[in-house]
């Protein structure tokens, strides 16, 4: 029996997600008094594959295959199920980004097993098998049973701490034959987002609204961004100005985001903007209308024009970084 | 080509959620029901690409899993341009046993691309695609931001953590699609109202699924601490609260 844990790797290098997602994995293991198997899908050096270790992994299996280095959910699916099943996993946990939507479901049909998913929170229970998931975009948490004797939990992202567990982790190598007919996916170009923060792993976010009145004034808001070292966000009506690119539009269609720290500058709140960043663990709102309902959700205010609040907050940060 | 646009009947987005007796259901009352937001944008982009003759797409159908009080948002649906409907007449209970349904559909019509939303805005569940797909052992791309039909076969602008890629898949696929996929909903205009009327929505009676999960009970989000203002005159002080107090820089 064992818990199995999904991780994902940027250029060799493991996500945050991918901590988070093996110290919540160890949590459920400790519940059922069983271990944790990670598996790693591609050109990861030992060194890094052993930090799995410090959150509680005790095996980590590294696949690396030429074949897999597209991400096609059939591929992966067969790898990761086949890996299952031999690990004999009762609990299969996989982050609830992009890539883990791609897997998931086709795991859940290969395997008959039942999926809980953007799960914030330890099972609830274990018999029945009870996880805690956001639903209503934010506006309701569901006690959800899973009733399958295999279950997958798709964990959303910041939505669990990263715990030191340190485990003598062992890591096998391990070498899968792909069949080359399953692999239907073709890339003909890739665009990777580089040196910058990806939006969905940052712990703290800079948002504009429509409050920031221009493009033209975004400058200011980049550099409390850049000297923060968070991610750059925007409100819907922003992307759809075509002011930002849509790719950093948070809210209930664009990015569902969960960052230590939110700070908006100009967004009144509306409750599909909140669907995105509710679960912000502190939300900072900075807007002229005393009135707008960001404020109700925000643990810090001010009242006051995002243009003429920001050479401030940046030369306090400035101040404090000195 | 035909398409088929799977759409979810959800509560409008601005709906203050509130339970039912028991806390496992909503109270419906007063609540107006739209089509998922997601799906809607699949529907807008599945529409243009069928009014451009040159991609050879023939049909949208769209496809629910749901009771008949959920007629009017296929009405829309239809109204906003589909040119026929399906609907599954019967209670949906968890996303495996509604991509069950869609998959038994699919498997009766042969569609070269199946769409749907990355999740429904009531469930948030971003499964019912993947599943389809698994179900039907076809291809599926997941948050899919751009679509387009070159010499009869997809290309696809799929995101991935990090970036995004322009792939090719080969039909029959499923298209699991996000923002941006189209650039804002179609609405319907008066003679798509009318015409909607006549199009057909034909009946489906359900396949015997057991659901794999069920909804025990609801509770509300944890309410968050009023608000703490800081004088704009001030504003660097809220830097050092965020410092000393909140711990998050």
């Amino acid at each position: 029996m064992s818990v199995l844990v999904y991780t994902e790797n940027w250029d060799g290098k493991f996500k945050k997600l991918s901590f988070e997602l093996i110290s919540y994995a160890a949590g459920v293991a400790k519940m059922l008094g069983t271990d944790v198997t990670a598996v790693s899908i591609g050109k990861v050096e030992d060194t890094e594959l052993k930090k799995l270790g410090n959150y509680g992994a005790k095996k980590i299996l590294s696949i690396d295959n030429d074949m897999l280095i597209t991400l096609d959910n059939q591929a992966y699916t067969s790898v990761i199920s086949g890996i299952a099943q031999t690990e004999n996993s009762r609990v299969i946990i996989i982050s609830n980004n992009n890539t883990g939507k791609s897997i998931a479901p086709r795991l859940s049909v290969r395997l008959k097993a039942g999926v809980g998913s953007g799960v914030s929170k330890l099972p609830l229970s274990l018999a029945p098998f009870t996880v805690y998931k956001r639903t209503y975009s934010g506006n309701a948490f569901a006690h959800v049973v899973i009733k399958t004797d295999v279950k997958i939990i798709t964990l959303a992202q910041n939505s669990f701490d990263v715990i030191d567990t340190p485990n003598n982790a062992v890591i096998e190598k391990v070498m899968v034959s792909v069949d080359s007919s399953l692999i239907k996916t073709v890339v003909k170009d890739v665009q990777k987002q580089t040196g910058k923060i990806l939006l969905t792993d940052a712990d703290i976010v800079v948002s504009g609204g429509r409050g920031m009145k221009s493009p033209d004034n975004w400058p200011a808001l980049v550099e409390l961004a850049s000297i923060l070292g968070a991610a750059t966000a925007c409100s819907r009506p922003v992307s759809d100005e075509g002011w930002r690119s849509h790719e950093e539009h948070t809210g209930q269609t664009g990015k569902i985001i969960a960052p230590n720290l939110y700070i908006a500058l100009g967004i009144s709140g509306a409750t599909q903007h909140l669907a995105g960043i509710s679960s912000s663990k502190y939300i900072v709102a900075i807007n002229t209308d005393k009135d707008a309902p960001i404020f109700e959700s925000a643990q810090y205010g001010i009242v006051g024009d995002a243009m003429k609040v920001l050479p401030k907050l940046i030369a306090a940060v400035k101040e404090l970084k000195k | 080509m035909k398409i088929l646009v799977c759409i979810s009947n959800v509560p409008d987005t601005t709906t203050k959620i509130k339970f039912a007796e028991g806390n496992a259901s909503i109270d419906t009352a007063g609540i107006q029901w739209v089509i998922n937001p997601w799906d809607e944008l699949s529907l807008t982009r599945a529409l243009e690409l069928r009014d451009d003759a040159a991609n050879g797409v023939k049909s949208v159908t769209v496809v629910h899993v749901g009771p008949a009080s959920a007629e009017p948002t296929i009405r829309k649906a239809l109204a906003i341009g589909a040119d026929d409907a399906i609907r599954v007449n019967t209670e949906s209970s968890d996303s495996w046993f509604v991509a069950a349904q869609i998959a038994e559909v699919a498997k009766k019509e042969q569609f070269d691309i199946i769409m749907c939303g990355i999740e429904s805005s009531d469930y948030n569940g971003s499964v019912v695609g993947g599943m389809i797909s698994e179900f039907l052992g076809i291809p599926s791309v997941s948050a899919v931001s751009g679509i387009k039909i070159e010499n009869g076969q997809p290309v696809i602008i799929r995101e991935i953590d990090g970036g995004k890629e322009t792939i090719t898949v080969p039909m029959p696929l499923v298209v699991v699609v996000q923002k941006g996929i189209a650039k804002e909903p179609r609405i319907a205009a008066m003679r798509g109202i009318m015409m909607a009327r006549s199009k057909p929505v034909k009946l489906i009676e359900p396949v015997v699924v057991e659901p794999l999960t069920q909804i025990v009970v609801f509770e509300k989000p944890a309410p968050r601490a009023a608000c703490n203002y800081i004088d704009a005159e001030n504003a660097g002080q809220l830097i050092e609260l965020l410092q000393n107090e909140a711990k998050v820089i």
